[in-house]
């Protein structure tokens, strides 16, 4: 009965994926928190085409220069526009209100978004604006229909508009079924897609970073941590068995 | 001068006046303990490890985290990032609190398998089913802390199962919230609750859980009392002081459980969104519901007998009542459970198909309670409600048809 236990608890852990919107696949994003140029790049990204609207409410100028290998020296002249200084929070100056106004929905704080929705669907949500002249900024997006969000970045992606495979009815009468399968370029930006592609890894690396700054840190500890703890094991197993030895 | 337990010298002068070396004689050194305890038996002292990482680490979020529905949420990010070693600390007590329902859950299914809970020993899992309810009050109170989407809505759900109840039910509600919906006060007062009050019911329950087993002796995998045989000292045959033998023993459980602990407090902390769910991470906004509600892993199999039960009579209280009593019934074990043997490894088939079918369903509706409902899987859930209440009507006329084998004299080695 035990291993039957064992097999349902594993059976239930895969369930732990989310849904987040669209029926849109999610592409895998290429992250790799250990790359330091890639998240400096992700940060440049994030501070000029971001963070007009959506704030890092939770994280801090100088924490993530030392994280991502800056010095305040150089967060002060490339990534504050603000007139914040080096130590405060990544607030912005966007008024509440009015951007309920403009944009019907306040912007949210991103600071953890990469950890309340993932780096997929952040990757996939970045890259799948496309034109859809029925929604107010003109755009859509295939992993989040119906987003509030205007293309932010169609001067480095260009524009893009959707191609949907027809499904036929299964009945005679029910109508139709387009599926969106793609995308097809119809105004190029100043990136090639294959560079688009790669700056979005980056800005959606930045992001993860900082949803959890202390992420690789604490796996560096936690190899000690395990490390001595198995240790503790062996060492407490032999003194168990010392003082066990007189029972029978 | 020498006193009753032949002291001198400074001890010999405290227990003049305090029972020191007493207590340390009759709960450790004096305290026999059956020698064939196996792995079931770690749970116990494990929980008591968990209680003790939640208080220290509760204490010390505390001395950094904000009550207050403005401030709760950013002060959390707060402990995160800008308190020395504070993320160690929040995963600390946010792992260990999934830890605690692991090793209640662990514990009260040793209970189950050696029937624990039978004569004499009735006391102790009264105790331990209250230390079991005050725990779930704990961990929901705890959890609206963060204040997060899954805290908030949770929270909703479950406090507005209370305005099901008929006549009182809707002023309940409000009475528990101090609000029309949750907010700032209800945040404020589950925290005073969650800090406080349930901590000192929780540790003077289990303080009462232990002085009851103490009393009475440890059951062990062989259903046998120990105390029936004993040397010419009194000392029982089959018994070993619980200091040095099961303290040294249940140090290496300590460090095989932590090794575990650190696991996931360092490499897994949400575990999968188990520990920590992903909207927790968006901060509550009582305007937007989201998509799917789900309480954590330890309450989902209650969960899911509460969604099981149809409305019925233009009301849906049903669905409470079924699962305040999938709890109840649990106190009530010691007299449902009539057979005079204790432990499974002498009880017949027919009760392990029962218990067999009892634990299956209970994992079944724990992985149900976590998704989002489907005609098929509130099916399946009615079912497995079913078998779950029915294992309590089943035990008391399971004895007419077990085959019990002979319960041994004395404890064995297996």
């Amino acid at each position: 009965m035990k291993k039957i236990i064992a097999a349902l608890v594993f059976l239930a852990l895969p369930a732990a994926s989310i849904a987040a919107g669209g029926d849109y696949p999610l592409q895998r994003a290429p992250i790799d928190p250990h790359n330091k140029a890639s998240l400096q790049k992700g940060a440049k990204l994030y501070v000029n085409y971001c963070m007009g609207c959506h704030s890092l409410e939770h994280q801090r100028y100088n924490r993530m220069a030392r994280d991502i290998g800056l010095t305040d020296e150089q967060v002060k002249a490339n990534l504050i526009f603000t007139g914040a200084k080096v130590g405060d929070l990544m607030k912005n100056a966007m008024p509440k209100l009015d951007a309920k106004q403009w944009f019907g929905v306040v912007p949210p704080d991103l600071t953890l978004i990469a950890r309340s929705r993932g780096e997929n669907y952040l990757f996939t949500y970045l890259q799948t604006f496309y034109l859809d002249p029925t929604r107010p900024f003109g755009v859509n997006n295939a992993a989040f229909p119906n987003a509030g969000m205007p293309h932010v970045l169609w001067e480095l992606q260009g524009w893009q508009k959707p191609v949907y495979e027809v499904h036929k009815a299964k009945e005679k009468g029910a109508p139709e079924t387009k599926v969106l399968t793609g995308f097809e370029l119809v105004q190029p930006g100043s990136m090639s897609p294959p560079e688009f592609r790669e700056a979005m890894a980056d800005l959606v690396n930045f992001l993860s970073y900082a949803a959890e700054p202390i992420q690789l840190e604490r796996q560096r500890i936690g190899i000690w941590v395990v490390l001595f703890l198995a240790l503790a094991c062996v060492v407490f197993y032999l003194l168990k068995k010392e003082y066990w030895k007189d029972v029978h | 001068m020498a006193n009753t337990q032949g002291t001198t010298g400074f001890i010999g002068w405290i227990d003049e006046r305090f029972p020191l070396t007493k207590s340390i004689r009759e709960h450790l050194t004096e305290y026999y303990a059956p020698k064939n305890f196996n792995v079931w038996y770690y749970f116990g002292s494990l929980a008591l490890l968990v209680l003790v990482n939640q208080i220290l680490t509760g204490i010390w979020l505390t001395m950094s985290y904000k009550p207050s529905a403005a401030d709760a949420f950013a002060s959390v990010e707060y402990i995160m990032r800008d308190v020395e070693w504070g993320w160690l600390i929040r995963y600390m007590h946010s792992t260990g609190a999934s830890a605690f329902f692991l090793m209640v859950y662990l514990h009260m299914y040793r209970a189950l398998i050696y029937g624990s809970y039978k004569k004499p020993r009735e006391l102790i899992w009264i105790f331990g089913v209250l230390i079991f309810l005050c725990l779930m009050a704990e961990a929901f109170m705890g959890y609206l802390l963060p204040w997060g989407q899954m805290s908030y809505w949770g929270a909703q759900v479950i406090i507005n199962l209370f305005s099901a109840l008929p006549v009182i039910g809707p002023d309940l509600s409000v009475w528990i919230r101090g609000d029309y919906v949750i907010s700032d006060a209800t945040l404020n007062r589950f925290f005073s609750l969650h800090v406080i009050a349930l901590p000192l019911v929780l540790l003077g329950l289990v303080v009462a859980h232990i002085l009851a087993l103490h009393e009475v002796g440890s059951n062990n995998p062989d259903g046998v009392e120990i105390k029936k045989l004993k040397d010419e000292k009194g000392i029982p045959l089959d018994g070993i002081p619980f200091h040095p033998y099961y303290t040294v023993k249940d140090l290496v459980g300590v460090m095989v459980f932590l090794l575990f602990f650190a696991v996931v407090i360092f490499f897994m902390p949400e575990m999968g969104g188990y520990f920590l769910e992903h909207p927790n991470f968006d901060p509550a906004d009582p305007l937007k519901t989201p998509p799917h509600i789900a309480p954590v892993w330890y309450f989902t199999p209650f969960y899911a007998i509460l969604r099981a039960v149809p409305s019925f009579a233009g009301t849906q209280v049903w669905g409470v009542l079924a699962m305040g009593a999938s709890i109840v019934l649990l106190f009530f074990l010691p007299w449902l459970d009539r057979s005079p043997v204790k432990s499974i490894r002498y009880r017949g088939f027919s009760f392990k198909l029962v218990l067999a079918a009892f634990v299956i369903s209970f994992l079944i509706l724990g992985y149900l309670g976590a998704l989002p409902t489907t005609p098929a899987r509130t099916a399946l859930a009615q079912i497995c409600s079913i078998i779950y209440f029915a294992f309590f009507f089943v035990l008391p006329i399971l004895p007419a048809f077990e085959k019990t084998k002979p319960v041994p004299e004395r404890v064995t080695w297996k």
